[in-house]
């Protein structure tokens, strides 16, 4: 002891700190990646690794040479971000595609607002919608599982895209499902056609399972989207299920579980409180079955999070908790 | 039914209670005591002694300087050295008197013995008055005059004597030894506690990490047949010995901003200011000591110490074996809510409950970086508080948007700093605020106050 350290008090920390946060997402998507690489081998470990490299090198970059800032790339969110849309495309898209929603994601979504925290949409959807909207063939383009050492792709659509197609040609929800052969044990465990990270529902699951553990995220959110979901798509169904799909269907589909788990728990761009919360995921699950029952895109959970996002300055106003000891 | 704790916020750090097993020991006299003239809230007591007087244990030598004040008493027998500026534990000077120590005599009629006197006295004004003039304060960390906590305004009326055995900081174990070794003392003081607050139930607070003081004081309240008094195992959860969180989990009262526990007719008294009050009643002893916890991993000798007020405390450290190269911080009090001792030199008070050693990298904040908007600080404030935004609008100075976010109700307890990942420094720039919107409620108090006296003097005038 030479001199002692003299600061206002707490004088101990927790343990978290943002890397160690960001460090359990990451964790938490491992099993969701190696599956990706499982179902969809070499070409989707470089889609992986190409998304990873060029969202944590633009932020080296953009901190260095545009923001003259200590680089923040140590706290791992590049990472996520990339890891997550890698995830969000299918593994046939060209690398100068994945640079492009890379520079999008990161460039555009996130350091333009000053970086993590401070931008109003998801990184990582930013750079996906952007991607489907100006590059729609790749980004629809899905093939089916070939598995590690899998022969070329065999391309085909999604099944919310081919139950789309099916209604626009005047068939039955359930003829369309007989057709293609879609089965929910088969979504659950190793997806049809689609982007890497619809692929396997209950690893994704796993992952969330694990940040609820460790109290990374609360499971609020999630749940509020997935039993709206459930609930919205019953009520359809119900009134006319060969014009509508059934709620299972809707829930294993369409990376609606790696949105609700991992996108729309983005601590930045989803409100502070529980009640906030749900009423954000309501929103999302909502504006989901709505896209995909009326829109003119198969698919509408990054749509759904997106405009959501973008009301969580104005749901954070009117949900606070309640003070100690005041009305 | 499941153990209560309080209902928002709250944190859960480990409590590192390393020191539980350490008896609490005398520790021997120093050969000068400095004891301050301003160890409680309130107004600082006078002195009544001078230099060159000769002082027995437990005589007065400061008296009450107002009604929110207490008396001081000799720690110590010897003769006054000085009275006058001497630097605190932040290094600011107070008046302190300075006592040479000669033998250890105490004064007359005070009952030194270890006999448990279980006999109230049934007046309970001349209960008050031994405790005023026992110079009893809240020895919890507010350090507010008992026996004006005891006497609540008319019109409020106590329904619940608490006894806060939390101690839910972490390391500190001075009233959980207290607990133990003196339960019987502990239990008599609620006892008449209790009978002055009119014989309402009593309940003992104590946070489940510590099962042995729950079982040994139901087991004394047993044996020593007090009917109405109750010892509540509670959930750990830190800060449940704050008052207002305390109350809360208790009795599932929230008291008001700005108010006092009275006025949802609760009081709240430490364990330790339990003991003082049987001490100042049973025994006519006044608060000459107090268990003091020594602690820290880096620190070698573990330590529960009876110490008399005004002792120095690198005397204390250097009868444990003196300051570790290794610590880079000394605490009085707990991590959490204590304070960083800047001036070794100075002496303890009453209130003095913990020595607390950690290592620069225990107590090193890391770098602060931008807010992810997590909101675990909002989670983790036990006031509902929303510390994020108070932190944004301390950095933009708006202290009206601080006072309208409820700035003033923050009672400082370090659950949004020790939760934020980011480590921004939200109680640091939080306290600023409080700080200025407290002064600035009560500048329009007191200009309300000389606007109603001028109105009614102008009103006095034209009759």
């Amino acid at each position: 002891m030479s001199q002692l350290i003299v600061s206002p008090s707490p004088h101990i920390h927790s343990k978290d700190s943002t890397r160690s946060l960001m460090l359990d997402v990451v964790i938490a998507l491992v099993p969701a990646v190696l599956c990706s690489f499982v179902f969809y081998g070499w070409r989707e470990m470089l889609v992986m690794a190409v998304s990873i490299a060029s969202c944590v090198l633009l932020e080296w970059a953009i901190t260095k040479y545009l923001l003259k800032k200590p680089s923040t790339i140590g706290d791992l969110s590049a990472v996520i971000t990339g890891i997550l849309l890698a995830l969000n495309v299918p593994y046939t898209t060209p690398w100068w595609v994945i640079v492009i929603g890379a520079v999008v994601a990161i460039g555009v979504a996130k350091m333009t607002f000053g970086g993590l925290g401070q931008n109003i949409w998801n990184p990582a959807l930013v750079g996906r919608v952007f991607l489907l909207v100006s590059f729609p063939t790749y980004m629809t383009t899905w093939s089916q599982p070939q598995g590690l050492f899998g022969a070329d792709a065999v391309t085909g659509a999604t099944p919310l895209g081919a139950i789309q197609e099916g209604l626009m040609q005047g068939a039955t929800v359930q003829d369309i499902m007989a057709e293609h052969g879609y089965s929910y044990s088969q979504m659950l465990f190793a997806n049809l056609g689609g982007s890497a990270g619809e692929v396997c529902a209950l690893a994704l699951l796993a992952g969330f399972v694990y940040l609820c553990i460790r109290k990374v995220i609360k499971p609020w959110i999630t749940l509020s989207i997935l039993c709206t979901v459930a609930l919205t798509s019953l009520i359809f169904w119900g009134i006319n299920p060969a014009r509508f799909t059934d709620p299972l269907f809707n829930l294993l589909t369409g990376g609606l579980i790696l949105g609700a788990c991992f996108m729309a728990t983005d601590y930045v761009t989803s409100p502070m409180s529980t009640w906030g919360g749900v009423v954000f995921g309501v929103g999302i699950g909502l504006l989901t079955v709505f896209i995909r029952y009326f829109g003119s895109y198969p698919e509408g959970v990054s749509f759904a999070i997106l405009i959501m996002n973008s009301l969580v300055p104005l749901i954070n106003m009117g949900f606070k908790q309640k003070k100690f000891g005041r009305k | 039914m499941g153990k209560r704790t309080f209902s928002i916020g709250g944190v859960h750090p480990h409590d590192n209670k390393i020191s539980r097993e350490c008896r609490i020991e005398p520790l021997p006299l120093a050969s000068t005591v400095y004891i301050s003239v301003a160890q409680h809230i309130g107004a600082p007591a006078v002195p009544v002694v001078a230099v060159g007087d000769k002082v027995k244990v437990g005589q007065v030598i400061a008296e009450p300087g107002g009604f929110v004040s207490a008396f001081i008493h000799s720690s110590v027998s010897g003769t006054v050295k000085s009275v006058g500026p001497r630097a605190d534990l932040a290094g600011r000077p107070s008046v302190h008197i300075e006592i040479a120590v000669e033998g250890d005599e105490w004064l007359e009629g005070i009952d030194t013995s270890d006999t448990l006197v279980t006999e109230i006295p049934s007046d309970n004004k001349a209960i008050l008055d031994k405790i005023r003039l026992g110079g009893v304060v809240g020895l919890g960390g507010a350090t507010f005059p008992t026996h004006v906590k005891l006497s609540p305004p008319p019109g409020s009326k106590c329904e619940r004597v608490i006894i806060n055995g939390c101690e839910c900081e972490p390391y500190l174990t001075s009233d959980f030894r207290t607990l133990l070794e003196k339960g019987e003392q502990v239990v008599v003081g609620a006892a008449i506690l209790k009978q002055v607050m009119g014989g309402v139930p009593c309940t003992i607070a104590i946070e489940e990490n510590k099962p042995e003081a729950i079982a040994h004081i139901r087991e004394v309240i047993g044996k020593l047949g007090y009917s109405g008094i109750e010892v509540m195992e509670m959930k750990m959860m830190y800060p449940q010995g704050g008052e207002k969180q305390l109350i809360d989990a208790v009795m599932g009262r929230q008291v008001g901003s700005g108010a006092l526990p009275i006025s949802v007719g609760a009081v709240v008294q430490n364990v330790a200011t339990a003991l003082a009050v049987y001490d100042a009643v049973q025994k006519n002893k006044p608060i000459v000591d107090n268990s003091v916890t020594v602690t820290g991993e880096c620190f070698p000798h573990q330590a529960n110490l009876l110490v008399r007020v005004g002792t120095p405390l690198r005397y204390i450290l250097d009868y444990l074996g003196g300051i570790p190269e290794e610590a880079a911080k000394v605490i009085s009090g707990g991590p959490m809510m204590g304070r960083a001792v800047a001036n070794l030199d100075a002496a303890t008070v009453k209130g003095t409950g913990a020595l607390l050693l950690l290592t620069e990298k225990q107590t090193r904040r890391a770098p602060e970086s931008n807010c992810i908007r997590c909101g675990k600080c909002a989670d983790a404030c036990p006031m509902g508080l929303e510390p994020f935004l108070l932190n944004k609008l301390a950095r933009a100075k708006d202290w009206d948007a601080m006072e309208q976010q409820a700035v003033q109700d923050c009672i400082e307890c370090g659950c949004c700093l020790y939760s934020c990942p980011a480590q921004i420094p939200l109680l640091d720039n939080i306290r600023i605020g409080k700080g200025i919107v407290l002064g600035n409620i009560r500048a329009r108090a007191a200009a309300a106050k000389a606007a109603a006296e001028a109105a009614k003097a102008s009103a006095d005038a034209k009759k």
